[in-house]
């Protein structure tokens, strides 16, 4: 058994997280689990505006429980950044940090005197790094609000998701906040190991719509290049617009499972479907993609899923069930990851999940909860005071 | 950007993986300007350059391997040989960053695992993508996509109530796990310039499909684990009341993100909405809430709803395919394309990096390697 304790790759670094709700947020949480110690500065009445984002009206202590999710293994401190002697310690602080993370919108951080050009002469060592919605501030859409749901609709990619008879279909969670994230998170390490050689500070910028144009990356290649003038999804059981048949979710007699891709003729002949058999151009298991997931739609709801899986499995064809939260946590395979934690803010203890990375073998655990407005302004700020 | 400037500037990666976790990792490493030298197996090389979406080429080359191996150099070798082997083992030496996704144990029996390639370069950071983590009883499954989503959850949260479990439709999975790896290695990175000492670093693409899930298993872990329902009606997040979804205009479709229901009636003139004035029914009605905006917002165009909503700060957008995205001056202010190119007559049109490093765009003309395409090259800077 591996014993959860952090390795603190980034142990010694300070991190000033200004943003509110999911895509800096999450970065700084990224950074806190890897070791470094972050602050989060929250404006004294009411704080980030995630903790009343309640998500199915679920709240702990008076906070949403994706704000606990998001803000554990931090510090707290409440600072009114239009108030002179409050800015005054917010210079200090950042004066004495390593990276800043902001995520207001686009304007609001150079009011408050707090963008990248005003401070890089107090802190020429400092990474600052901010995401917006769309770009920078020049940019057309720089009004728009940099919301998740928003991003994904103008990224194009709720045209890759659902079936082809489907209203364009979001990718159901907040996918453009994290992908940014992961790229700040990228960003701002890899400005740190410049530093480490150069001294240097630097500046990182990402934004959802960036963020979520790279995710597509792939298929917008395609596009750019030539491929299918846009994207069509299949008409049923589209897992991907530009995957040939197999791939997708099929429903079997008492549930589901998933197939990846397979050679259609050599499945054709594992199932006795001679139709299927006798396709042997690969490029007819794109076109004709639609007759042959029908085809297999039908197949496939004669039997239970072990009994599919068993059979495709021992032709080496890669599938599995489809598994709910409840049939996830039961498996030995999940239980082997340890992969839910417990968390404290006082008396209150929560679970929520763990870092995803290992480092030298060893899983990531912190048992720190988020903090309250302000929670550590005293240990934080009469420090600087003096 | 100037080559020396970028951040990575001056930092080698042996990439021995294969189709999209690993690649897409060295890609960004590479793009952050490390020199990212692809390990192929000789003959055949990552199996990606026989993988096609939609059956596109683009000179003679998959396009989606010639998309995720831009700006990388490719040595091509035989690792069960002998001497093949040893140089190989020369190149690990001189390198900084080794990242590998065979199937658990493939390494071991090359002798190019962790704890033997610490022996040869203490200061190496070593990256290994798995499909469900190196224990248990999924060790062996292959660690593919569609797959990870299945058994991961992902699939239940995607579309509408009444539909089949759905999975996200691209491969997420593998494009998180990729950047969970290059944030494990470059803090690594980090500590190395620090400590001077290598790390192991590893992920997997269920640790990763599930931590892209935290907020919501965070819920689900709180709630006495109710199972998360889909709306029925235009589901856009099975944990968001209404209005959060894409409704249909009379000419296209519009995005309301959260925000009052109330407000929402108000602006659009829709009577039914405004007695919902109780933030409690705006998820536990949401399907009835739905419902009404569907009828009323098919009766006028998106531009119209977007008049009446954007003065008022109310979260919307027209849904964009690529064509509209492409054209938009927005979007042709970021310059997010970039064309490769391996001689005139084969070009190769793709995206940027999307980290934007001292406000500036990085960009990379170089074009995915043939196969073995620098062996003599890197032969002669390393062994001669």
């Amino acid at each position: 058994m591996k014993t959860a304790q952090s390795d603190g790759l980034l142990n010694g670094l300070t991190v000033l997280d200004f943003s509110q709700f999911l895509s800096g947020p999450s970065a700084a949480l990224r950074l806190a689990d890897l070791g470094a110690r972050v602050i989060k500065v929250e404006r004294p009445e009411g704080g980030d505006i995630c903790r009343s984002l309640y998500i199915a009206k679920q709240k702990i202590e008076g906070d949403s429980t994706i704000f606990h999710a998001i803000n554990r293994n931090k510090e707290g401190v409440s600072l009114d950044l239009k108030d002179p002697v409050d800015h005054q310690l917010a210079l200090e602080l950042i004066a004495s940090a390593d990276v800043m993370i902001q995520n207001f919108r686009p304007g609001v951080i150079e009011r408050l005197g707090l963008d990248y050009e005003s401070l890089k002469h107090i802190n020429p060592q400092l990474i600052y790094a901010s995401v917006s919605g769309y770009g920078n501030n020049q940019s057309s859409l720089r009004s728009k609000p940099g919301q998740d749901l928003l991003a994904q609709c103008m990224s194009g990619l709720t045209w890759l998701n659902g079936n082809a008879s489907d209203a364009p279909t979001p990718f159901g969670l907040a996918i453009a906040d994290l992908s940014a994230s992961y790229q700040l998170v990228q960003g701002i390490l890899a400005l740190l190991v410049r530093r480490g050689k150069t001294k240097r500070g630097g500046l990182v910028e990402v934004s959802l719509l960036e963020a979520l144009v790279d995710l597509q990356f792939e298929v917008f290649s395609n596009y750019l290049n030539g491929g299918d003038a846009r994207p069509s999804r299949c008409s049923e059981l589209n897992a991907h617009a530009y995957m040939s048949a197999p791939y997708g979710i099929y429903q079997s007699q008492n549930g589901y499972f998933a197939i990846a891709s397979f050679a259609i003729n050599k499945l054709g002949e594992i199932l006795g479907l001679d139709e299927l058999a006798r396709m042997d151009d690969s490029r007819l298991w794109y076109s004709e993609r639609s007759y042959i997931y029908a085809r297999l739609a039908k197949h496939f709801v004669s039997e239970n899923s072990d009994y599919w899986l068993g059979l495709l499995s021992s032709h080496q064809v890669w599938c599995s069930n489809v598994l709910d939260w409840p049939e996830l946590f039961a498996h030995e395979g999940f239980k082997v990851l340890d992969f839910v934690q417990e968390i404290e803010q006082g008396n209150v203890k929560m679970l929520t999940t763990r870092c995803p990375i290992r480092i030298n073998g060893q899983i990531l655990k912190s048992n720190k909860g988020s903090p309250k407005i302000g929670e550590d302004n005293h240990k934080i700020l009469s420090k600087l005071a003096k | 950007m100037q080559a020396q400037d970028l951040p990575l500037a001056g930092i080698l990666v042996l990439d021995f993986s294969q189709f999209l976790a690993g690649p897409s990792a060295a890609l960004r490493l590479a793009d952050l300007g490390a020199r990212v030298i692809k390990i192929e197996r000789s003959g055949v090389g990552d199996l990606c350059r026989q993988l096609t979406i939609s059956n596109l080429t683009v000179g003679g080359e998959s396009a989606v391997f010639q998309t995720i191996n831009r700006n990388k150099e490719s040595y091509s070798t035989n690792l069960k040989d002998p001497v093949d082997l040893e140089k190989v083992k020369s190149l690990i030496k001189e390198a900084d960053i080794m990242i590998q996704n065979f199937r658990p144990g493939v390494m071991q029996k090359l002798g190019l695992d962790y704890p033997e390639v610490k022996k040869l370069n203490p200061n190496i950071v070593y990256g290994s993508v798995s499909g469900y983590g190196d224990e248990g009883p999924w060790k062996h499954k292959p660690g593919q996509d569609l797959l990870a989503q299945s058994m991961s959850g992902l699939v239940n949260l995607n579309g509408n109530a009444d539909q089949p479990p759905m999975p996200f439709g691209l491969a997420v999975s593998d494009m998180i796990t990729g950047a969970h790896l290059v944030q494990g290695l470059l803090a690594a990175m980090v500590k190395r310039g620090i400590r001077g000492e290598g790390s192991f670093v590893e992920v997997s693409l269920l640790e990763s499909t599930l931590d892209f899930q935290f907020e919501v298993l965070s819920t689900y872990l709180n709630d006495g684990n109710q199972l998360p329902q889909r709306s029925s009606i235009n589901n856009a997040h099975a944990y968001l009341g209404a209005p959060y979804g894409i409704y249909q205009s009379k000419d296209g479709f519009i995005a309301l993100a959260m925000g009052s229901v109330v407000t929402l009636g108000q602006l659009i003139d829709c009577e039914a909405l405004i007695s919902y004035d109780n933030p409690d029914d705006w998820f536990d009605q949401r399907d009835t809430i739905k419902s009404i905006l569907v009828s009323h917002l098919k009766s006028q165009t998106s531009q119209y709803w977007l008049d009446k909503l954007e003065p008022a700060d109310y979260w919307c957008a027209e849904v964009f395919d690529w064509d509209k995205l492409s054209a938009h001056d927005g979007f042709k202010e970021l310059a997010f394309t970039q064309t490769t190119e391996r001689g005139s007559d084969h070009q190769f049109h793709t995206t940027r990096c999307p980290i934007n490093i001292d406000g500036q765009r990085l960009y990379s003309a170089k074009p995915s390697p043939l196969l073995g395409e620098h062996n003599d090259a890197i032969e002669t800077e390393f062994f001669k």
